[in-house]
């Protein structure tokens, strides 16, 4: 067994991500609500198993973004989507492109955790399920739990895994969503605000999961907390009415950012 | 303790030098506020506790019925005095039973039979409906002429009044329908026994009758069950169709938004409308027959499926929208996050709605009435396309008649009605609460 030290790891996918090429690629994105313009040509760029944390202030466009990556602005009416993203080398807006293959592979967890009403084993498998994902039982029960593993779940519910979802705690259910999410095996996850509705524990826990999962996902997270945008991503991007400010390594972005309404928006000038 | 009056906006000032905000008035509006509520709360209360109880005690008896059980002769001299009944079968369909029913009554009652004034008081106090009872009897078995069976005979419906008190007996004899002698002989055969009542089977089974001991509501519950299976057949499966369509798929546009206004307007409808409706459409234009359940459940459905589209879109649009975030973001197409998850909790709320429309439905009279279902139906009703009437129409038919009798009829058939109501509410609650999710 080839056993590295965490660092070691750390650093073999620090040198991943800067070696990959960008997982995801969006060019002159805009978006518009209606005649309202939310996105104005965002140019951003997703590099692979890396965590990539959206700041900026409210209404500044970074929860659009991340919706355009997965396509869940389609699901409004009147959103108008334009430019280019693309996945690996597909472009996610083409006719050709099935937007339910699109979100098996660039899954999404919500602000406000939102686990279906039904048992947390049916919430896992609901995903490979309706992918076709499993074979037979087996293979459903192995995806539930090697999910609800990833997850850090398992230990807390491996025995009331029949139980409703709804009746787990609040981080527990976000954790859920989380192992709801990886159980399609996607590439990308998207998260958005994951934390906002947690008390500290739950929001260290999947901060910590958020840093443990970046070894087999690539990441994006929108964030309100610079401590959190800090602590769990290696770049940050800056959106500030509508448009991308600022994208950077977050080392970088937090002690010496680029752009004058960055380091404004850091130290809490604004927003 | 003397208020200050604040020099600039003249509003008095509170010991504490706050502004007197007229906490004291608050209070007062919101007693009185709760008070008007208990008030109107107690108002109805009375109200329904009024309606139920003269409901229930003017129909409770029509739950009884007098029976006169004697042994009945079945005289093969007036049956079939010739002996045909092995060439004719025809002859013991149309035999004089009530004769024999008579003169088996005039000897328990010690009345000889050639009195012809007191023979005919004998034979009033019989219903006209022991002439079908005893010939059914004699049809299925026609090995029991000439022998003698005890026989519960329905008591004429005045005799059943009488006994049950509800004819005023000092009013002068002349102007009363049952006659002292009449009255005597009751008393008499009650002492013994003979006269009883038992509970009235009849009122559930027997179809319409000008004779009120032998109506019942029989028909009408066939032809109301009819209507409420195609009200529920048809209204269901379009109700929900048409709301997922215009609450999740349908563009919003001019359009649709014509379509929900319209829709919302035709819950409004009279219901007379809807009668006249089918009248024109199924009865005249597509020529269904009159006066069948179909045709009335066809009418019931277009009145219900406002109500049950309005009920389901409302469910639908309660089911949070992080519910559909959650499947589409799964990568479940627009139909599997429809069908697997916001349909199955919306449920509760389209059964409710649904069965609040059907019971709406089952007591509905007034588009029945244009449709012809005010018919006189005395056999059972085989198949949807068969006359019948409805629940409902029956009440408002008893209710015309003039026969003392049928007043506890009227209000016997509205209990049974409003059992069949709570049935299906009950039923409602209970499947809102076996189904109801929390998320």
């Amino acid at each position: 067994m080839n056993m590295m030290s965490e660092a070691a790891v750390e650093k073999a996918l620090d040198q991943k991500m800067n070696d990959a090429s960008y997982k995801m690629i969006g060019k002159d994105v805009s978006v518009y609500y209606g005649e309202k313009r939310a996105l104005f040509d965002v140019n951003l760029n997703v590099r692979e198993n890396t965590v990539t944390a959206l700041i900026g202030p409210s209404g500044c466009g970074k929860s659009t973004f991340l919706r355009c990556l997965n396509r869940m602005n389609d699901t409004i009416e009147n959103c108008r989507v334009t430019g280019r993203i693309t996945l690996d080398t597909d472009d996610i807006y083409d006719q050709n492109i099935d937007v339910v293959e699109l979100r098996a592979r660039v899954g999404m967890v919500f602000q406000k955790p939102n686990p279906f009403p039904k048992s947390i084993y049916e919430n896992i498998s609901y995903g490979p399920r309706i992918h076709g994902l499993a074979r037979n039982k087996a293979d459903m029960d192995q995806i539930v739990e090697a999910s609800l593993q990833r997850a850090g779940l398992w230990t807390e519910v491996k025995d009331r895994l029949h139980e409703s979802g709804t009746g787990l705690s609040g981080g527990q259910q976000q954790r859920l969503c989380i192992a709801r999410a990886v159980a399609v095996s996607p590439e990308v996850i998207l998260m958005d605000e994951p934390c906002s509705a947690l008390d500290p524990i739950a929001t260290a826990k999947v901060e910590e999961l958020i840093h443990e999962l970046r070894a087999n996902y690539t990441i994006v997270i929108v964030t309100h907390s610079m401590q959190q945008a800090a602590r769990v991503s290696q770049r940050t991007a800056m959106f500030h009415l509508g448009q991308l400010v600022e994208e950077n390594d977050t080392d970088k972005m937090f002690t010496n950012p680029d752009d004058q309404r960055t380091q404004d928006y850091i130290m809490g000038r604004f927003g | 303790m003397t208020d200050v009056v604040s020099p600039v906006s003249g509003i008095p000032k509170t010991k504490s030098g706050r502004r007197d905000i007229g906490i004291k008035r608050r209070y007062a509006a919101e007693r009185r506020f709760r008070t008007y509520g208990i008030a109107a709360l107690s108002f109805g209360i009375i109200f329904l506790m009024v309606l139920l109880w003269s409901v229930v005690s003017k129909g409770y008896t029509a739950f009884q019925q007098t029976m006169i059980t004697i042994p009945v002769e079945f005289s093969e001299q007036i049956i079939d005095p010739q002996n045909e009944r092995a060439t004719n079968p025809q002859k013991l369909l149309t035999a004089n039973y009530p004769v024999v029913a008579r003169n088996s009554l005039a000897k328990a009652l010690g009345v000889s039979v050639d009195d012809r004034t007191k023979i005919r008081a004998v034979g009033q106090l019989l219903s006209d409906g022991v002439r079908t009872q005893l010939r059914d009897m004699v049809v299925a078995n026609p090995a029991i002429i000439g022998t003698t069976q005890n026989v519960a005979l329905l008591a004429a419906g005045d005799i059943d009044s009488a006994f049950k008190g509800q004819i005023n007996l000092s009013v002068a004899e002349e102007n009363r329908k049952v006659s002292d002698l009449q009255v005597t002989w009751m008393n008499q055969l009650a002492e013994t026994g003979v006269l009883a009542k038992h509970f009235n089977t009849g009122i559930f089974v027997n179809g319409a009758s000008s004779r009120p001991e032998a109506a019942g509501v029989g028909v009408a519950l066939i032809g109301s069950f009819y209507m409420m299976m195609i009200v529920l057949v048809l209204s269901l499966p379009i109700g929900v169709a048409a709301s997922i369509y215009l609450e999740e798929f349908a563009p919003k546009n001019k359009f649709t938004d014509l379509i929900e206004v319209n829709i919302n307007n035709l819950a409004a409808v009279p219901s007379i409308v809807y009668g006249l409706l089918g009248l024109a459409v199924f009865v005249n234009f597509m020529g269904l027959p009159r006066s069948a359940s179909l045709v009335g459940g066809l009418v019931l459905t277009l009145m219900t499926l406002p109500t049950i589209i309005i009920a389901t879109r409302a469910a639908l649009k309660a089911v949070p929208p992080s519910i559909r975030a959650a499947a589409l973001g799964l990568g479940a197409s627009k139909m599997q996050t429809i069908f697997h998850h916001v349909l199955p909790l919306a449920m509760p709320g389209i059964l409710t709605g649904t069965i609040i429309g059907l019971a709406h439905a089952l007591g509905e009279t007034a588009p029945l009435l244009l449709i012809g279902m005010v018919a006189f139906v005395a056999n059972y009703p085989t198949t949807p396309l068969d006359p019948s009437t409805a629940l409902p129409v029956q009440i408002y038919m008893w209710a015309n008649e003039a026969e003392r009798a049928f007043v506890e009829r009227t209000s016997g058939a509205i209990i049974i009605l409003l059992l069949f109501l709570i049935v299906m509410n009950v039923g409602a609650i209970l499947l809102r609460r076996r189904f109801e999710r929390r998320w």
